[in-house]
Order: C-alpha cells, then structure tokens, then sequence
C-alpha cells in the first residue's frame, strides 16, 4: 500500500445559482500522505474550507461537488451512497471545527459525547467504552479525566473544549483528521499548545491531517506541505520550507509579504514629548448574575490599578489575551463604561471629573475605531452621512460637514462615490477604512484602534495598517492601539503594555519589550506566537 | 424596500391576507355609500331570513345586519389601528428608556410593566371602560393600557442589545446627545419587529372591542361587531344570522391581520432571509 491516503483529483464544487462565482473550488488537485500535515492557506472566500467539507459530504445543501474525484481507500468520495459516508465519516476521516462550543451539544457531558462515537462505530461494551474516552482524555492532556468525563461543554475553558473535540475526532484512530482552523478561535498561549498537540497525536498515530487556516504563523508552525488557495484555485503547493521561504506564485509572495514580521521597527525616541493622555490607578469591577435578591454575585476585576501614559505622536500598543482587560481599559478611558475608580487626564483636563454636558463637547478629541467594520456602522445610514454626523452634531454646518466627508473618503483612499451608499455595499476592510473617516472627521488629537485590523484578511489588514501609520504621521495623531496579535503590535506600537487578567504585566518601548522581555507572562506570550523561528523569504535567502 | 415587498409577495398566505383585509377596508371606507342610513335604522320586518330582502337578514328590532358589518368594519379597525398605535408609542417609549439606561431606570420601569401584565388583560379592560363609562374613546385607552406592556418588554429588549452594539459606541464617542441615539440611531434599527408586533396587536384589539361591545360595554351610539353579536344571542337558536355574519366579519379580519403579520415577520426578519 502506498503512502497517499487522499487523493483530491481535478475537483469542482458548484455554488447555488445568484452567488458572486458560479464554482466555489474550481480543479483543486492534492493529496495527502500518511504521517502528514498538509495546511490548506487563504484568505476567507478562498474555497478552502468548502474543499474540506466536500471531503466529509458535509457541503451545505444546493452546494454540489460537479466534477472530479476525492479518492480514499480505493473508494471516490463523491460516488459512494450516504450510508457508506456516514460509515466513512468519524471512522476513517473525521473533523475538528473552529468553534468547539457550537460544535460540542450544550446539553450533554463531554464524556457522553464522546462515548456517542464509541457506541455509534465500535462493538465495546460500556465499561471498555468508559475506559477508552478516560484514556483519549489522558492523552489530549486534558487534567482529572474522571471529573471531566461528567463535565459540561460551558464548564470548560476553550482550550479544554479543543481538546475534548480533538480526543472524540481521534478516538477511531482515523487515517484522517480535517481540521477547519482548529486555532483561530483561541488564545495565542492556548493556540500554541493545541498545535503541539496535534503534532504529538498525529505522529503517534500515524495520521494523515488536512489542516485548514488563513494564518502564515501556524503553517510556519506545524505544516509539512502547504496548498494554497485563491478564489477557488489552487496556486501553488509545496514543502513547507519551499513555499514559505522561496514562494513561486505571484498570490503566495504577496500574502506571505503582507505577513506582519516580528521584528520591530526602528523608531524615534518618544520621551521627550509632552504627555497628553495619562490614565492612573484606573479600576472597573464586573459584576454578573444577580437580580434583586441573589446572593452569590460574580465578581471580576476587568481592570486593577492601570496606569498609562500616552504621549504626542506615540502609539502605545495594549497587548493581551482575551478578557485581559485591554477593551475595557480603553473603554474606561473614554468613558463608554464608567470606571469605580481613577484618574484621567487629557491634556490639563481632568476627564473622569467632567460633567455629562462637558464631557459630550470634549469627546471629539478622542475618537474609536472599532474591531469589526461591519457592526460599528449603523447600516441605515449612508456613508456621507455616517461621517458628517459628528461634525454636525458638533456644530458644523451641513454642508461644510458633507464637503469635509469627501475630501477624508479620499484621504482614506476611498473614492468620492462612496458617499452616496450603503455600508453594506463595502468590503471589510473598505469598511474599515469609513470607520476611520468618520472617526477622523472630528479631528481628534487621540485615535483608540480596538483591534482595528482583527477581523481582516491579512493582504487587506497591511493594507489597513499602512493607512493608520500614514494618517498618524499627516495628521500628528497621538493612538492608543489595542491588540492580540504581537506581530501587529511589533508593526505598529512605539510603546508596549501587556495585560492580563486586568493587570499590566509589563510597559516598555517596543524594541525594548520584544528585545528582553521581564515578566514570565511576556516571554510566554512570545513563546506562543506562531511561527517565531520563520523570518520570512527575504532574511532566509 | 423592493427586496422587502418581493419577499412579501412570495409569501401566498400573507397575500391572501392582505387581500382579505383590503376588502375589510374597503367595506369600511365605502359604508356610507353603500348603505347610506344609519344602521340602527329599522329597515324592515325583525328577524327576516338572510339571502331574501336584505343579504344577510335583519335582527330582532328590523335593523338590516349587513349593514351592520359595513358599518361595525369601521368601528373595529378604527378602534384596532388607534389603540394600537397609542400602544406602540407608549410601550416603545418606555421599553427604549429602560433598555437604553438600563441600572435603576431599567428595573423601576419594567416592575411597573409587570404591575399591568399581571392582571388578565380583558378584564382589566372590561373595568377600565365601566369606570371611564362606556364611548369610543374609553375603549382606545382600555385596549391601549392593556397592550403596551408587551410592546415595552420587545423594545427593552431590542434596545438593550442595541445599546451594546459598536456603532452605538461609535457614536457616543462622537459625542452624540442619548435622545438622538436612541431615535435615530437606535429605533429605525428595531423597527422591523415592533412593526410585526403592532400589527398582530390590531388584531387582539378588534378581539378585546368586540368582547367588550358583546358585554354591553361598547359607545352605544356607534355600530360594532361585538355589539351585533351580543344583541343577537338571545335568538342563536331560532335567527342563527344575526350572530353569524358579524361574528364571520371578526374571525375573517383577524386572521387576515395574522396572515399579514406573519408575512410582515418573514419579510422583515433577517434571520429567515434566504442569502
């Protein structure tokens, strides 16, 4: 028996009628060996994750594989009936998803789920099922499989939740794992050891895996060969070393450039400009559950005893986790959410003190860009109007306000049409660049990015990235810029902050942080970023 | 707005709706003309058989009873579309300042709301109108102090999600005033199921008028549903007509309102949107 376990041939997936292409995977051809990771890479629309679930029959309905073969064990995929798929499915091929807690059923224990499979493919009896899923447990490194056997997908932690997921698509040892962007809905420390894991497993058990993502890091991280995908094509596939080093396809050299790198950039020294947003001992408390009469409140300290100094022309990054409390603390400054406890201070103002009627006249001069472009703009509204809205709520004239709106569409690179349409009608990261029109219009000495780039591509995030340094140097603009992604903040921040759980662990000029960082979190965090050790084509030729 | 109307029209039920309920409108508007007299108006022998002289009969005092629907139409749907309104506007007024403010101004106002929504509504009507003494405009206000606590508990809600919402932020950053966001930025965003809401609300007020005329608490000078139905109960066994008609005129128009409603619902709700 050879060493190919899949072999994708010529395939075409059809999409309904009325949608933007009329193939979504056009002659896709790959195939994967045992013992091996094959990262299928592009950006979202790419047809890379319809290809994996044309692998599994799961394609939604009206979505039609119309051509070509997925040959597995002798069989084409695409031929057998629905019962022999279903036999195939979980037993020989099976898959982890991006969001273990919509795809684990909220209403039963992680060891009734995974006994499911057991009962579903094999002939065990129950204690050598139990005995099976303990050992499975045992071996994702999940801690006291006992209890967690009785536990609830909610009581566990994402993390924890992958890895159950990834025990029940192991437990038939399948020649086949597809993972869909295993990762992506996980922290970086979190991601870092679930990718470890998978590498572990796979090479004990000889499995081959197709593994789904749009991140360069963690093909850098764990691929053996790398496919990658754009608009339904496969462009280029290789060895990992050749494709990430020495790229052939104009796509791939593009995308790989567009990757953020960690190294940070040269900077100019920022200390001796005047300060002009300072915050200091700021705390905000959360307190879930409860009603009149409940007595066992949740209390969590989003926020405890922050202190940030944010200078002319400087861009201090906030560096966290999620729930680190880099959101909130941005929040607290501007006020969206009110802190118990602080001080900030804009300019010689007293900001925290400024009555509601006082502080309304003050807030253009620190303005947000939020993360997801298609949630911060009222979809009502037209993009003219969405940002000539603050200047006229702030007592511009209409039409001095509607000439303004023009002339920032451009300087955001967008053109003057734009104005008469719906935000609907734009791209994320067209979107994106609106929001910071309209953030812009009021100009504002202070911009807060709340990971302004997070919810893009990555060729369209570099794009969005040059347009804020661009705007910063020409409008002299002081930013708070919050983000997860050290890569980005590598890029972007002169400054560094990182967070967690409410804290500021460690504040320091970027180079300096990334060059040596103190506290045990930051080096962790480092630790985790994927793809460290690859420097891009450029530093390896 | 082409995309909603195409939506609707593909939805057959919600077309036979509003069908039914342009006739309903049209009997309403056309009344007059059709039957110019009054309807009290003894028009001929009492308790004459339908399909003979008068279409669909005369009741124990002569008066014709079909143009006692004609007329009665317009009653119903003046009483359902006012009440309702004033319901909507009371509940969505509430229910936004609740869910916008949230904290203390959230919990007194929803414990109120909860005050009303405690009593069964059609009797709290039914008391409401004895005290005002019964005309048109007791009924409004009974049928509207009964259906707004609904309306309020839908828009709290919408508003207290909105609230949250980034663009909401955005525009409290940009230093916008609350009664601003809360109507232009907030409300044209929640329309579409207080829309669907109200429309199933005019509905149960034709329901609760005709009750309440059937019980004698109707203006007695004006021709209702509930009114015909109630006179004629006396004589269901030997004058079916009388109950019959006016009763048919109510089930008619309310269903034809919860089809449209529901078709309102499908065509408005973007979560039942085909992509």
């Amino acid at each position: 028996m050879s060493d190919i376990v899949l072999n994708v041939e010529g395939l075409h997936v059809r999409l309904p009628e009325g949608a933007d292409r009329s193939h979504a995977v056009e002659d896709v051809s790959f195939t994967l060996n045992r013992r091996e990771i094959v990262c299928l890479v592009g950006e979202s629309g790419s047809g890379k994750s319809v290809t994996a679930r044309a692998i599994l029959g799961l394609l939604a309905p009206r979505v039609v594989a119309d051509a070509g073969r997925i040959v597995f064990g002798g069989e084409d995929l695409l031929q057998v009936t629905p019962e022999r798929m279903r036999a195939i499915r979980g037993r020989d091929i099976s898959m982890v998803f991006q969001e273990p807690m919509t795809a684990l059923n909220p209403l039963m224990t992680v060891g009734a789920q995974i006994d499911e499979v057991l009962r579903t493919h094999t002939d065990l009896g129950r204690a050598g099922r139990r005995a099976r899923v303990l050992e499975l447990l045992r071996d994702v490194h999940l801690p006291d499989p006992e209890r967690l056997i009785e536990a609830y997908p909610h009581q566990l932690s994402g993390g924890q939740r992958q890895r159950a997921m990834i025990a029940m698509a192991l437990i038939l040892e399948p020649r086949i794992v597809v993972a869909d962007e295993p990762t992506t809905a996980l922290d970086v420390t979190t991601q870092a050891q679930i990718l470890r894991l998978l590498r572990e497993l796979q090479a004990a058990h000889d499995t081959g895996v197709l593994f789904i993502t749009h991140d360069f890091g963690v093909v850098a991280e764990i691929a053996d060969r790398v496919a990658v995908m754009q608009h339904g094509r496969l462009v280029e596939m290789d060895r990992a070393e050749r494709v990430l080093n020495d790229p052939q396809h104009p796509y791939t050299r593009r995308l790989i450039a567009a990757v953020p790198s960690l190294q940070p950039k040269a900077r100019s020294p920022i200390e001796d400009r005047p300060v002009i947003l300072s915050a200091a001992n700021v705390n905000k408390t959360f307190r879930t559950g409860g009603g009149f009469f409940a007595r066992n409140r949740r209390v969590v300290d989003a926020v405890k005893q922050a202190m940030i100094e944010l200078r002319r022309g400087d861009t201090l990054g906030l560096v966290g986790e999620s729930g680190s409390g880099k959101s909130t603390l941005a929040r607290c400054i501007v006020r969206l959410i009110e802190p118990e406890a602080g001080e900030i201070r804009l300019g010689d103002i007293d900001f925290m003190k400024l009555p509601r009627r006082a502080l309304r006249r003050q807030r253009r001069r620190i303005q947000m860009v939020f993360q997801d472009p298609f949630a911060s703009l009222n979809p009502r509204y037209k993009v003219g109007r969405l940002i000539a809205e603050g200047p006229i709520i702030n007592g511009v004239d209409r039409a001095k306000a509607e000439a303004r709106a023009l002339e920032l569409l451009g300087l955001v690179g967008l053109d003057a049409r734009a104005a008469d349409r719906f935000p609907h009608e734009f791209s994320g990261g067209q979107r994106q660049r609106i929001a910071i029109a309209r953030a812009l219009a009021l100009d504002p000495e202070i911009l807060i990015a709340d990971e302004p780039v997070s919810a893009l591509d990555v060729s369209v995030q570099a794009q969005v990235l040059d347009l804020l340094a661009d705007i910063r140097e020409r409008l002299h603009l002081s930013m708070l810029f919050i983000t997860h992604d050290l890569r980005v903040a590598a890029q972007v921040c002169d400054t560094i902050a990182v967070m967690r759980y409410g804290e500021l662990v460690e504040y320091g000029p970027t180079a300096q942080v990334f060059a040596d960082p103190r506290h045990p979190y930051t080096r962790e965090l480092f630790a985790s970023v994927p793809g460290r050790s690859w420097t891009g084509p450029v530093a390896a030729a | 707005m082409g995309g909603f109307f195409h939506r609707f029209v593909r939805n057959r039920s919600a077309v036979l709706g509003s069908a039914i309920l342009f006739g309903v409108l049209a009997l309403a508007a056309l009344a007059p003309l059709i039957f110019p007299d009054t309807p009290f108006a003894l028009a001929g022998k009492p308790l004459s058989e339908p399909f003979g002289d008068f279409l669909f009969g005369t009741d124990t005092l002569g008066r014709d009873v079909a143009s006692g629907i004609a007329h009665g139409a317009r009653t119903s749907l003046m009483i359902g579309a006012v009440s309702t309104l004033a319901a909507v506007l009371l509940g969505t007024l509430i229910g936004g300042v609740a869910g916008y403010y949230g904290g203390r101004i959230d919990d007194v106002l929803m414990r109120i709301t909860e005050i009303f929504q405690t009593i069964p509504s059609f009797v709290f009507a039914i008391v409401l109108v004895a005290v005002m003494s019964p005309s048109v405009k007791s009924t409004v206000i009974a049928i509207a102090v009964v259906s707004w606590p609904g309306v309020a508990r839908l828009a709290r809600g919408e508003f207290l999600s909105m609230r949250r919402r980034e663009f909401v932020q955005s525009c409290v950053s940009l230093g916008m005033g609350d009664l601003r966001i809360m109507f232009q930025q907030i409300l044209p965003n929640c329309l579409s199921p207080i829309i669907v809401t109200a429309s199933l609300l005019v509905a149960t007020a034709i329901l609760i008028e005709s009750g309440l005329a059937f019980l004698g608490l109707g203006d007695p000078n004006v021709m209702s549903w509930g009114f015909q139905v109630g006179a004629g109960r006396t004589v269901l066994r030997s004058a079916w007509w009388i109950c019959t008609f006016p009763g048919i005129a109510i089930l008619l128009t309310v269903l034809a309102i919860n089809l449209v409603g529901e078709g309102l619902n499908d065509a408005l709700n973007p979560r039942l949107r085909s992509a």
